[in-house]
């Protein structure tokens, strides 16, 4: 892949316009109004289990379903999209679907930086190009203790770190989200030291269940999510999961991640879904899976997918890396 | 005419909320919504309450104690069903039930559940503590407990309100995970409401007007 430095010609630039749509795996317009059709290209099941019209005209074409899917039932579009914290936006769990609408997702860069061969700032239609996207049916589960499962679409994040060659001394990845005040209302409430900041373990951020989130839904993923890319890591509480992502920097030293800042005593680096670690102000043992109304389900160790991640963590003291 | 209107509207937030949930517009996550509803009207009938002396002293509007008991109730009753449903959908629903729902084991397993949680958590501790002080006034709201009591003992009791109203600001303060803004605003209505209590114990010397705790 030919990493262009930043005052290079953006390919949206130089490429005809519907074959660049293509190449981002975006469908053209007029296909949407084939859209009932296409439903063959999102999981079937995933539409079908929930009932959900993804009917907002901006489907994602070519997306492949996962084995690393779950078979459990998906919550509904409006569910995920309406009820989720995204503190840019405001910290009422409405506050992002509310604030985020007019969110400038396009166009939009990510700077690479920090120890790897490739560092530079690359449009994201560079950073999908030659990707596949995939149906990845994941837990969500946050340290709030409620959870989903969510369709997200995506492709593995050690595919795109994979281009970024980091170095030896690359330990840790850190995930910045955009800052930017005048289209982020929430940041001038200074609950949090901004900029958002996440990181994980090298071995975390190859691991195949760690992905680049691009969709939700067999759709082009809505601004309150974290458009227009994010991570998510199904087997971390939610907020390990950055939003809007602006900056992957390659790092020896453990980074701070935000939440860790604002509460270190409360919130850790690591921050596995463990139903034995309590949170200091409520049992982490069991959770509510919305919509529902009682906080009765059993919580998983790594969220249900320590089959995949314990080896990660062998011999470590989860206790104290909370 | 006024205090059955007043009944009413105080009833005006079970009524959103059970007209929601007919209509299901709560968010996807009905039992924060439920929850976080009850919490805050707990605590605004709580200042509703409280602003009552002052409203009769500062602006001499003698008649607004006509509606103090009601107002404290409907504190009590919202504080009540916030921790109904705490007790329902967060302790008794969270527990195991090897030998059913209403078996002996799970009632003890409730109360232990219940009391560990009061026990480790200070956010919890407080907001029973809260509830506990307004039990306690609830109890002795009737004409024939303030007799039974004695005016000045009574007093002295329902001063516990100052400390439900300020254990439930401490409960929200802290609960919230980084955003103290609206916990930040109870407290100041709370400073300012107790605060009149404190210049009026200095100003006029008496001994029947409690501190604030």
């Amino acid at each position: 892949m030919l990493i262009k430095p930043p005052s290079d010609i953006r390919s949206s630039e130089i490429t005809d316009k519907s074959l660049y749509l293509n190449r981002r795996a975006f469908m053209r317009a007029a296909a949407v109004a084939a859209g009932a059709a296409a439903t063959g290209c999102v999981s079937a099941d995933a539409l079908a289990g929930s009932g959900q019209p993804a009917a907002h005209g901006r489907k994602l074409e070519n997306v492949k379903s996962s084995p690393l899917s779950t078979s459990e039932l998906p919550n509904t579009w409006e569910q995920i999209t309406t009820y989720n914290n995204y503190y840019e936006f405001g910290t009422d769990k409405d506050s992002p679907s509310r604030y985020a609408r007019g969110f400038k997702t396009t166009p939009w860069t990510v700077a690479v930086e920090g120890e790897c061969n490739k560092k530079a700032v690359y449009h994201l239609e560079d950073i999908l190009k030659g990707q596949t996207l995939e149906d990845r049916i994941y837990r969500h589960r946050c340290v709030e203790r409620w959870s989903m499962v969510i369709p997200w679409v995506g492709f593995p994040l050690s595919s795109f770190i994979n281009k970024c060659e980091p170095t030896a001394k690359a330990k840790f990845v850190e995930f910045t989200t955009l800052a930017d005040d005048r289209q982020m209302p929430g940041l001038a409430s200074g609950v949090l030291p901004w900029p958002y900041v996440e990181g994980l373990r090298m071995d975390e951020a190859m691991h195949p269940l760690t992905i680049l989130v691009v969709g939700l839904y067999g759709e082009v993923l809505p601004n309150q999510d974290g458009a227009p890319l994010r991570v998510h890591i199904p087997w971390k509480y939610g907020f390990k999961s950055g939003k809007s992502i602006v900056k992957i920097r390659f790092v020896e030293k453990q980074p701070v991640n935000t939440w860790q800042r604002a509460a270190a005593d409360e919130y850790g680096f690591y921050a596995n879904v463990n139903p034995t670690v309590d949170h200091p102000r409520w049992s982490q043992a069991k959770e509510r899976r919305l919509p529902s109304l009682f906080t009765n389900t059993p919580t998983q160790m790594f969220n249900g997918y320590g089959d995949q991640v314990a080896s990660m963590y062998a011999g470590m003291d989860l206790r104290k890396n909370f | 005419m006024l205090k059955p209107a007043v009944f009413l509207a105080a009833l005006g937030p079970l009524g959103w909320l059970l007209w929601a949930a007919y209509t299901g517009n709560f968010s996807a996550d009905p039992l924060a919504d439920i929850t976080h509803e009850t919490g805050d009207w707990t605590l605004r009938f709580l200042c509703i309450t409280l602003a009552v002396t002052p409203l009769r002293r500062v602006i001499g509007w003698n008649g607004a104690i006509r509606f103090r008991r009601m107002l404290g109730l409907f504190a009590f009753f919202y504080g009540t069903l916030h921790l109904l449903i705490y007790l329902i959908a967060d302790r008794y629903a969270s527990l195991d039930f090897p030998n059913g729902i209403l078996a002996w084991q799970s009632v003890r397993a409730f109360a232990a559940s219940v009391w560990a949680d009061i026990y480790k958590r200070p956010f919890i501790t407080v907001g029973f503590t809260a509830w506990l002080c307004m039990l306690s006034l609830a109890l002795t709201s009737t004409a024939g407990m303030i007799r039974r009591l004695g005016g000045k003992r009574w007093n002295q009791l329902h001063a516990l309100i100052y400390v439900a109203a300020t254990a439930g600001v401490v409960h929200y303060w802290w609960l919230v995970k980084a955003d103290v803004r609206r916990p930040a605003t109870y407290a100041a209505i709370v400073f300012v409401l107790l605060s009149f209590r404190v210049v009026w114990g200095f100003t006029s010397g008496s001994r029947a007007t409690p501190r604030p705790a």
